[in-house]
């Protein structure tokens, strides 16, 4: 095997990732850093300027309030979270986010994001919560101001593109930084910091994706984001909050294109093959879920429910009526040639931008099977099961909220280890976006905003515990050793057979991810079991996981880029067992459009509606798992 | 095969150890081979589409050839993304062809400044206030729970 080089980086705070919350988080970092003369270190598996999930672009910003000018309050977003999540959600979270994310809106503004207007200078909205944008630059802006306050910091500020992280690195009960190597020469690197920020996004490819031939890279979510920050949390042994709670999203068919400008600003219906609307013939459903049910907006688990319900009386395929929205839109001019016209030419570009600025392949998609979408309806359907805790679903770490607003059953959690605003349970370890559980619907702005609030938390942890933690270097080297491993397996036994992808001594990365989809979405309510599953069916799929964990000792390495194949797939190994294990605690259905335990189709009220927080104690190798009372706050 | 390289534009960014492609790729996809000093994706089943490569690419060497296990042949769309817009051809299979231009940004590319002139309101780091607050909030303080 090729010797690789240890590179040891030391640093005050170490932010690992590069999406919205890890940039918000270097750019608030920077700030307080400087005043402090602090030492900031940013890691990147991909370039900062395209990675993440808002790599492609944006076509809206998800998350504004606008309370300042009166539009909105903070107390009603903290409604409309309660209500989505069907009654389980860390409130204090989401009203400190939804107090901070103008600001971060604000800033992307000022920072060159286009934001449509109206006539009156105000921002256009989608719905109730989104703004329009021109958003195909919005990653590489935002991206921009992070590297600008990092590069404020001279040589206190350092960014690391291209190093994959795998691994944190632990002085007893603290985080100590993590360990990680480079996908572009051999070297291995260790970042020892006093404060740590998990925020590597959610993952995807965990469960089998409905299409599985060259199309196998278009899932929703993008395929570079494994679940690597829950990974990195449940290993330093922190609480893990919500994890069986996956996001289904409902899209156009096999493109994935986006839907809420077609519901939320063009108006469009969706309906059957039969041209019923299943919201309206199906709405007797919703009682069962009641209250969630019955409140608006209807969750979009029990909107993916209604369309499911469809799907299995034989009823599809379920059809987004475009023709029938756009003529709505055009019918009142139509009296004047001249200004339908434009107003047809208006709404087809916008229909398409929406689609080029951050869902290309379905432009593709339409362009290949001659759509206009004036003319013909589309198809949507229920996408695979992902994770992404700052869209609508919740999975994540548990963390520390603001002392001001955090009620106090939650505050007891901290006592012992100090209260900073996103610390985990973890001492020293931060996360946000995707990576804090139980604070859905942040989306990019919040993801920013919560990046911002958890640095500030994490630089003031480093000034009251102001020591470099302790790492042994024999430690370092053995992580060095297992890290590596999947290139010595593979050196040391290709010669033996035919073919480098068939042999006995070992398994390629991707014949073991796909031996991880086939258990997730056979055992653990996938696509193909439509999204259905039971105990016996999630206990024989525990079984099988336990055996591919074992043989994950056996991955395969030819090449560097084979090495992050590897390491990205332990990582969703690991985001699966905790969300297996949350769905087999939890006796009921809450959520029935992201997972239907066929054994409690009932939501249970009086015994269930609770978080469910599971902790991995990496030095017994043991789970344990436990409900914790939701606490509302008084709105 | 999502992205490729058309062969004959490439010019394997002039033999330099960091390609274009390769730099943007977020899915560490596009690689350099060395023999043939071109670019291509070495993994097309992982590909997102997300044009990112086709974007940045200088010669313009890259396109997209939609995921053939589910859409129909013969589409393509192909963008020209400049400092302040972006223009997009679309090609339907029959034929058809449309265009679409975008703006992309309202400042010049590398001059961010982060902190966007907003002023400080606490350089306390127990509060609850972050750099640029409250006036990038466009109030005069945080709220917090009556
Ligand atoms: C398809 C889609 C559409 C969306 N649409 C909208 C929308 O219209 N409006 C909106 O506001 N929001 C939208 N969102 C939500 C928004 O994109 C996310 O909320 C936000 O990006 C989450 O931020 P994050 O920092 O947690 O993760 P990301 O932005 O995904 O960043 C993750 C980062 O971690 C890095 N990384 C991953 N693993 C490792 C590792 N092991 N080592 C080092 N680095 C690593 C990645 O390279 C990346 O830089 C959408 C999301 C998706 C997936
Ligand atoms: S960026 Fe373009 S020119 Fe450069 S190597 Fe890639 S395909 Fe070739
Ligand atoms: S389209 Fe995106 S994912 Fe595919 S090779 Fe290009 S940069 Fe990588």
């Amino acid at each position: 095997m090729p010797n690789f080089e240890t590179v040891t980086v030391e640093t005050d705070l170490l932010i690992i990732g590069g999406g919205m919350s890890a940039c918000g988080a270097t750019f608030e970092a920077a700030y307080w850093a400087k005043k402090h003369g602090l030492k900031v270190t940013v890691v990147d598996k991909a370039a900062m300027d395209r990675s993440g999930a808002v790599a492609m672009g944006l076509s809206a910003i998800n998350q504004y309030i606008g309370w300042a000018a009166g539009d909105n309050t903070l107390e009603d977003y903290v409604k409309y979270v309660r209500q989505d999540l069907m009654g389980i959600s860390r409130e204090d979270l989401v009203y400190d986010i939804a107090r901070h994310v103008d600001s971060s809106v604000h800033l992307f503004e000022k920072w060159g994001l286009p934001i449509w207007k109206d006539d009156n200078g105000k921002y256009v909205h989608e719905g109730r919560w989104q703004v329009m944008i021109n958003g195909e630059s919005f990653k590489v802006i935002v991206a921009e101001a992070a590297k600008n306050a990092l590069a404020s910091l001279g040589d206190n500020g350092r960014l690391f593109e291209r190093v994959f992280i795998v691994e944190p690195l632990m002085d007893g009960d603290r985080v100590a930084g993590a360990v990680g190597f480079s996908v572009r020469e051999n070297k291995f690197y260790v970042f020892k910091a006093k404060a740590t920020m998990a925020c590597m996004g959610g993952a995807v490819n965990v469960f089998r994706p409905r299409s599985v031939g060259e199309g196998l890279g278009r899932a929703w979510y993008p395929p570079w984001n494994a679940g690597s920050t829950a990974y990195f949390t449940i290993k330093a042994g922190a609480e893990m909050t919500c994890q069986e709670v996956r996001f289904i999203p409902i899209r156009f068919k096999d493109g994935y294109g986006p839907v809420g400008a077609w519901f939320l600003l063009f108006k469009a219906r969706a309906t059957n093959a039969l041209g019923e609307e299943y919201m309206v013939t199906r709405a007797d459903e919703l009682t069962k879920w009641a209250p969630y049910g019955l409140a608006k907006p209807i969750p979009a688990n029990l909107r993916n429910w209604l369309g499911m319900e469809d799907i299995m009386a034989g009823k599809g395929p379920l059809y987004i009526r475009t023709e029938e929205a756009i003529a709505n839109l055009a019918a009142q001019y139509k009296d004047d040639p001249k200004a339908f016209k434009k107003k047809m030419k208006e709404l087809e570009s916008e229909a398409w931008e929406d689609f080029l600025d951050m869902t290309i392949s379905q432009s593709l998609l339409w362009a290949g099977m001659n759509i206009q979408p004036e003319e013909k309806s589309s198809e949507i359907a229920a996408a695979e099961p992902y994770f992404i805790g700052s869209h609508s679903g919740a999975s994540g770490a548990w963390v520390c909220g603001p002392s001001d607003v955090m009620p106090d059953e939650y505050k007891k959690h901290w006592e012992q280890i100090g209260l900073y605003n996103h610390m985990t349970t973890v001492k020293g370890l931060f996360t946000a976006g995707d990576g804090s559980g139980a604070s859905s619907h942040k989306f990019s702005s919040g993801s920013h905003a919560e990046g911002r609030i958890a640095a500030k938390g994490a630089i003031a942890f480093i000034l009251e515990n102001n020591t470099m933690p302790n790492v042994e270097t024999a430690k370092v080297e053995e992580m060095k050793k297992t890290i590596l491993a999947p290139m010595d397996l593979y050196e040391q036994n290709v010669k033996y057979s035919s073919d480098p992808e068939v042999n006995p001594a070992y398994i390629k990365p991707k014949m073991f991810m796909f031996r991880l989809q086939k258990i997730m979405d056979e055992y653990v309510g996938g696509v193909s079991a439509q999204f259905t599953t039971n105990r016996a069916l999630l206990e024989r799929g525990l079984e099988l996981l336990g055996m591919l964990k074992e043989d994950s000792a056996k991955l395969a390495a030819a090449d560097l880029h084979e090495l992050l194949r590897a390491w990205e797939n332990t990582h969703r190994l690991w985001i699966a067992e905790s969300h297996l294990r949350h769905v087999l605690f939890r006796e009921e259905t809450r959520w029935p459009g992201y997972c239907f335990r066929a054994d409690y189709p009932d939501m249970d009220e009086p015994n269930w509606k609770c978080f469910v927080n599971s902790v991995y104690d990496p030095n017994t190798d043991n789970w344990t798992i436990k409900k914790v009372p939701v606490v509302n706050l008084p709105v | 095969m999502p992205s490729y390289v058309i062969l004959e534009k490439c010019d394997g960014c002039k033999g330099q150890d960091k390609t274009a492609c390769m730099h943007i790729c977020p899915n560490d996809l596009m690689v350099l081979d060395k023999e043939k000093m071109k670019g291509y994706n070495r993994a097309t089943d992982m590909c997102w589409e997300c044009y990112n490569c086709v974007k940045i690419c200088p010669q313009q060497a890259i396109d997209v050839r939609p995921y053939a296990d589910f859409v129909p042949m013969g589409a393509s769309v192909v963008p020209l993304r400049g400092s302040q817009d972006i223009m997009w051809t679309v090609k339907f299979r029959n034929g058809q062809v449309k265009r679409f231009k975008f703006p992309i940004r309202t400042t010049q590319e590398g001059k961010v400044e982060p902190l966007a002139g907003f002023e400080t309101g606490s350089d306390d780091l127990k509060s609850q206030v972050l750099c640029t607050e409250p006036a990038s909030l466009g109030a005069s303080a945080i709220p917090t729970l009556k």
